[in-house]
Order: C-alpha cells, then structure tokens, then sequence
C-alpha cells in the first residue's frame, strides 16, 4: 500500500508535520504489538506486521527530503543509487567549492554559518520542488532531488567538522 | 535445506503463566538490580525484611554447595573470592572477539565460546557457566523476593535492557529469564522505562533526555511526549562505560600507591576485589563531601589512602567527556539542540556523582530531574510498562533500533538495511543478485553496527540460500528481508523471486545459546526444582508466622490485661522461640514453633471472644435480646 494511504494522508510534498504525528498516534494506538501481548499469536503476527507497515511510512514520510525522494519514485523518476558519481557538471562545481569553505572554516561559528547556509538552500529547493512535481517534469525533478541529497550529505558533514573542532578545542 | 533454529524464546507459553499470576517488572542491572509492581498507576518497589529495595547483582557459588545472590553473595567475596561474579551484565551475549572490551574486569577464568557467535562462560564453582546461567540466578533471587512480598506466584516480567545492547545480548537476557522460569511480556529499553515512571507522575509534554550512566553501561535517549505516547527519537550509548570504570580508576591509583610505597604485593583476585570495594565505597563518600581516606589490607598488610574530590573528578573527567560526545551524537541524530530539552531525567547510581550532575546541567542549560531514585526509577517504569501490557493502559510506547542492520556485500562491505534509530517493530527489505553466470548459492552475513567495514561490526548470524536455478550473472532477484520486533529482537530470511518459487531460510541468531546449552540449564533447572520447591515452602511458613506475629501483637495491644502475668510470660517466651526459628532455614522448626505459639495463646482468643461477645449485649434489654435471639 502507498504510504500516503496507509497513514489516511493526501500525497502532498508540503505534508504538516502535526497531521502526520497524529496519523502515526492513532494508527499505532490501534496496531502496536504491546496491544496484543495476550491475543494468539496469529493476531499478534499481523498486529507486528501492519505496526511495521506503519512505521515504514511514518519513517519515509517524516522527513522532508525522504518524502521528497518518495513522491519522485511514486511519479517514476529515476535516480542513480547512493553513492553515486555526480554527474551534474554545475552541482560537481558547487560541491567541490562548499567543501573548500568548510576545510577553510576553523571555528564552531564559521561551521554553523555554512551549515545555515546549506539549510537555507535546503528550504529554497524543496519550495521549487512543488511546482516540479505539478508539472510532472521528471528531468528537473531528478536534477533537483540530487542537489538536496548533496546539500543534506554537506550538513552531515558540517556536523562532523563542528563536533572536531569542538572536540581538539575542548 | 537445512533450516536453521527457529525458537524465539518466550514464545511458547510457560506452564502455569497463566493471567492469575502477577506481572512485575524488573531492572537487572550491572550492579544493582531492582524488581517492582505496579497497581492502578502507581509503581512501587518490592523490598526485603530490611527495607532495601536493591539486590547486588552478585551471584556467589560457595564452596559448601549451593547458590547465594546478592548481599548474601557479596558476604562471601572476602573469603571465597573466585566463587563470587559480580557484572556479569557486561558478559551478556558477548563472544570470544568481545574478551578485549572485558579484558582485566574479571578476574575469572574465561572460557570463550566454540563457534564465532558463542557466547564466553566463566569457569566459576568447579565448571563452565554462561552469563545467561548467573544472570538467572540473580533473575530467580527476584522473583522469590517478589513473590514472598506479594505473597502470590509471580510468573510474568517486564525486563529492561540498556537501550544500545544489540541483539545478542537481548537474546541472552531473554534466555536467562526462560532459564528463571519468568515469562517476559516485553523487554523495555532503561532509558525509556526512566521516562515512563516519570511521564506518568507528571503528565509532562515535550522533548525529554535520558541520561543513564549505570555501573557497566551508559545510555543517552531522547523522547518526545505526548499525550501519553512516548516517542523514543534517537538513542545511543556504550556497552562498556559505567561507574565500575570510575572504581578500577580509584583502585588501580590506591595499588599503584602501595607499589610506590615498596610494599610488594601479589595482585591477585582477592586484592583486586578489596581494592575495588575500598574505591566503591570513596567514590560514594565523594559524592557529599570533598576528602575521603580508606584502609587498604592485602595479604595482612595494610595501607592508608586519601583522594580528594578534585583529584577523583580528574581522574573520570575523561569517562564523563566521553558521555557528553555521545550525547551530542545523539541529539545531532535527531535533529535537535541540547536546547530543546524540556528535561533531562537522571537513571543510575553514577549520576550521583557531583561531576556527571555538573557537566549534565551544563550541557542542557538546566539543572537535571532527580526526584525519583535514580536506582528505582527504571524497575519503576518496568512495573508501570508491565501492569499496561497485562490489564490494558493507554500508554504508548514508541521505540527505535539502537543499531544498524546490515548485510555483508562483495569486498567486506556492509549494506545497511535498517539503519539505526528506525522506529520499531520494522519490517525492511533489499534486493541483490548474483555475481557469476549459474550461481546456485548465496552468503548471507548479518552484521550490527555503525561501521562501512564488516570486520568492524557485529557479527549476528551467517546462512545460505541455496538451490537458486542456474541463471546469468544479475539475474536473480535475491530478496533478504530483516524484520525487527518490539522487543528489539532480529529475524532475517532471503528469498529468491524470479523463479516464482520461493526459497526461504529463517534465521534466528542465535548467539546466546546453543541448543545443547539450554538444555543443560533447563535440565539443572529440573535437579534444582527440589531446592527450589523447599525454599519456597520455607518462605511460605516465614510469611505466615510473621502474619500470626502481626495477629497477635494487636491482640495484645488491645486485651492484654485478660492476661495473667504467667501466661503473657509463656506467650512472650514461645513468640520469641518462633522469631527464632523463623532465622534460620527449617521449614519444620517454624511451623512446630507457630503451632505451640497458637496452642498458648489458644485460652487467650477464647476470652477475647467471650469478651466480645459480652460488649456486643452489654447494655442491651432483656427485650431486645429476646427480639435478638427471635429473630
């Protein structure tokens, strides 16, 4: 079942985060297994299994950019695994500049202003990715989950930079 | 095809664990262990006759047979050093790889496993025992205290485990309580117990922190609650970080001191032992004042020792900073700022030292929740869990996987297939194929871990899926499912899905046990079942002397003067010689003593009786008797 439905949610990219908790509370007050510890096992296999179910789409909806990635496979959009080269000469270029900066950057503030800044092209790419998806272009909609999966990899990687420095200065 | 061990432990009903029985739940700690009931909401621990609600989680076997567990077995370490385990916790589910994270905190032979995925023993009492073995000591020890307290059967527990064990040793901790005869209904992680006995007292709302440094491990969880769901958000820790490590430090310091001071001692089990008990005992003193002295006596020759509390913060300021980094990780993991927390709630004994409650304050910018007790609090929250699960609360509990699950790929890769924190039970599956033109079989290795490499991971379990038709190179669909269920506990199976028919293998890992080991300790669970038995009628004739003790003393109170100063003497003297036997272990001598006991205070019930029955008339009038006796 497509995670949207099994949650009782409209397919929306701009999903309200409060909604989906909510969904998730009442969907799992029905299903969790600690509600069937004394029903017979049958039961309580399904009950596993529909609480799994529910998690899963929980898991893939809450976060904003793996919603994103979602909805693209939903609309059929092919995107090369994890991992991957990039093979996005602008992205490349972009790419290689951030890590530059952030190698450069010697302070927790200097991090943290990077890291702002790649939250806040986060924010930008996910807006435009709306209108992507009404207008059903694949192309531009892989262009721009690619650059969202670099910017959240480069926030990963500001976070471990932060956590070093903090750590040789401590 | 061979089809590897499919049991899940806990799965097939006990006989007897029927819904009569009590439900408690159960902090089996490093250190301490605590067991607890909850009634209508409200959690409390059980205690013995001295009022302790903690029981050492120290199992002795002594030389004169037997078992103690306990403060009685801690009674023994002087003497009998090498009979005595204490933290066997930290052993649980660990296998022959894992001797470096244990290496010099026991002194005990250690045997390790025969296979990969054995679990070590120790060779303890004149044989080989598994951790599974000793923790169901301490387990039983529990059960019997719960069951003299409650004065009913007590067959149904909830357990809580460190929330970053990993699955072999909820494995194990689910054996050893099959092994003690304890139906788990559930294992709960301590962080999330902690947050429960506290959610609940408060109906508090918001982003929580559970920081919980314990003798062997440290945990740090983060919760969101609402509305009587707890939503574990992510969760992290280290299975070998705790308050012991602060004891070896102190003591490693007071044996260096000796060796300085030229006294030539022979480090053996029983120094090591009294130099840890000595250091125990100051870490505690530092705890409300700044200097602590103890006496140190190995091999009769004793030495004096000071630490103050600067030196002592010094020398753990490292094991705290290590706290803090990980609870960084954790809060980074989910998203949050240390900021965000509402509060952060303190579990362990290790979090009454000054330092850890500083840095913790520090680090949240809030002074840290204490007023349950730390040691209590997690049996607490057990007992709550436990009395949910079998009458029906509306509490949810949402929790997460401490540590991703993988496979191992071509080149000693691990692909993660349940990444840590995935919101439990989980149902994940992926997809691989083979790599060479008519391959009829594939590997599969599952592995626990946060690291790319495998050799730097877990190993949980390995299987084959054979009798994959011959196909070209990438063909097959291999589909390797892991399911994870609400206890935190891993199933994987593999299944080919091109050809339409499925190969299918389950695999439990199985570390923990064998299967020939649990049916050792199942079948020296049946040799002790006479022990067993004749400890509980013991327990069962204490309980019921001590209620007639109870009768009769507030029948003294009340109408002791109906008594003639030879008789109140008799019954005095015969009370005592029950007191008495109720110390010692004869079933037979307390139930003789009870009985002389009511046969002297036989004429005394009869007069009160008579009494009662005169007041109850007494100024009534000869017409309402007759109406009385009419009627």
């Amino acid at each position: 079942m497509d995670h949207f439905a099994r949650l009782g949610l409209p397919a929306a990219l701009d999903l309200d985060a409060a909604t989906l908790d909510r969904a998730y509370f009442a969907l799992q007050r029905q299903w969790h297994p600690d509600r069937f510890v004394s029903k017979p096992p049958a039961e309580r296999a399904r009950a596993s299994g529909e609480a799994a179910s529910v998690n899963e789409a929980y898991r893939t909806l809450k976060d904003p950019l793996s919603r994103a990635f979602y909805m693209a496979e939903r609309a059929g959009v092919e995107l090369p695994g994890d991992g991957k080269t990039i093979d996005d000469p602008d992205l490349l270029m972009e790419a290689m500049e951030a890590r530059e900066a952030l190698q450069d950057a010697g302070t927790p503030e200097a991090v943290d202003k990077l890291a702002a800044e790649a939250r806040q092209d986060v924010q930008k790419a996910l807006a435009g990715l709306a209108s992507l998806f009404l207008a059903n272009d694949r192309a531009a909609i892989r262009k721009a989950l690619l650059r969202l999966r670099y910017l959240d990899k480069f926030a990963e990687e500001a976070r471990a930079r932060r956590m070093n420095i903090e750590r040789s200065t401590a | 095809m061979t089809l590897l061990e499919i049991h899940e432990p806990g799965e097939t009903p006990l006989p007897h664990a029927g819904e009569g029985s009590l439900a408690v739940g159960i902090d089996l700690g490093t250190t301490n262990s605590v067991v607890a009931i909850a009634r209508d909401g409200t959690p409390a621990a059980l205690h013995d006759e001295t009022g302790r609600a903690l029981v050492p989680s120290v199992v002795a076997y002594p030389e004169a047979g037997g078992v103690l567990v306990g403060d009685d077995a801690r009674a023994v370490i002087a003497s009998e050093p090498r009979n005595v385990v204490a933290s066997i916790k930290r052993l649980m589910g660990r296998g022959a790889a894992d001797l470096h994270a244990v290496a010099g905190v026991l002194p005990y032979e250690v045997e390790p496993g025969t296979g990969e995925t054995d679990m070590v023993k120790l060779r303890i009492g004149g044989r080989a025992r598994s951790p599974v073995e000793i923790s169901a000591e301490i387990l039983k020890a529990l059960r019997a205290r719960a069951e003299a307290a409650l004065e009913k059967p007590v067959e149904r527990a909830v357990i809580t485990v460190p929330a970053y064990f990993d699955d072999a040793a909820r494995t194990a901790t689910r054996d050893a309580a099959r092994v003690a005869g304890l139906e788990v209904l559930r294992l709960v992680n301590e962080p999330t117990a902690a947050a429960l006995a506290y959610g609940l007292d408060k109906g508090s709302e918001g982003l929580y922190a559970v920081y919980d440094l314990g003798g062997g491990t440290f945990d740090f969880s983060l919760l969101r609650l609402e509305k009587g769901v707890f939503q574990v958000l992510a969760t992290g820790g280290d299975t070998a970080l705790g308050g012991d490590d602060f004891d070896r430090a102190i003591a490693e310091r007071m044996l260096g001191e000796r060796t300085r001071d030229g006294l030539a001692d022979e480090v053996d089990e029983t120094a090591v032992k009294a130099a840890l008990a000595l250091a125990r005992h100051m870490k505690e003193q530092l705890s409300d004042r700044d200097l602590t002295s103890g006496r140190l006596e190995i091999a009769g020759v004793p030495s004096f020792h000071t630490l103050t509390r600067d030196e002592f913060e010094a020398m753990v300021g490292a094991y705290v900073a290590r706290t803090l980094d990980i609870s960084r990780n954790v809060l980074a993991d989910a998203g949050m700022k240390a900021t965000d927390i509402e509060g952060v709630v303190l579990v362990g004994g290790s979090t009454r030292v000054p330092l850890v409650r500083k840095k913790v304050a520090e680090m949240i910018g809030k002074p840290p929740l204490t007023d349950i007790d730390p040691d209590e609090v997690v049996a607490l929250g057990a007992a709550l869990q436990a009395e949910a699960l079998t009458g029906g609360g509306d509490t949810l509990l949402l929790d997460v996987t401490p540590l991703s699950l993988g496979l191992e790929t071509m080149g000693g890769i691990v692909e993660k297939i349940v990444p840590r924190n995935t919101p439990i039970p989980a149902q994940l599956a992926q997809d691989f194929t083979t790599y060479q033109d008519g391959q009829s079989a594939m590997a599969i290795h599952v592995v626990q871990g946060e690291r790319e490499m495998v050799a730097d991971c877990r190993s949980l379990a390995r299987f084959e899926l054979s009798g994959i038709p011959p196909m070209t190179a990438g063909a097959a669909r291999i589909r390797v499912s892991f399911a994870v269920d609400a206890d935190g506990l891993l199933t994987v199976s593999a299944e080919e899905r091109t050809t339409g028919v499925a190969q299918r293998v389950e695999v439990k890992p199985s570390y923990g046990l064998s299967h020939e080991d649990m049916a050792d300790m199942l079948y020296d669970g049946m040799d002790n079942a006479e022990v067993d038995m004749n400890l509980r009628l013991l327990t069962e004739a204490r309980v019921e002397a001590r209620r007639g003790i109870l009768a009769l003393e507030a029948a003294l109170a009340k109408d002791g003067k109906l008594l003639s100063e030879e008789e109140r003497a008799a019954i005095d003297e015969a009370r005592a010689r029950l007191e008495t036997a109720m110390e010692g272990e004869s079933r037979d001598e307390i139930n003789a003593a009870a009985e002389a006991l009511e046969a002297l205070s036989k004429p005394f019930a009869e007069r009160r009786m008579d009494r009662g029955i005169r007041e109850a008339l007494s100024g009534m009038s000869m017409g309402e008797l007759e109406n009385r006796v009419g009627e």
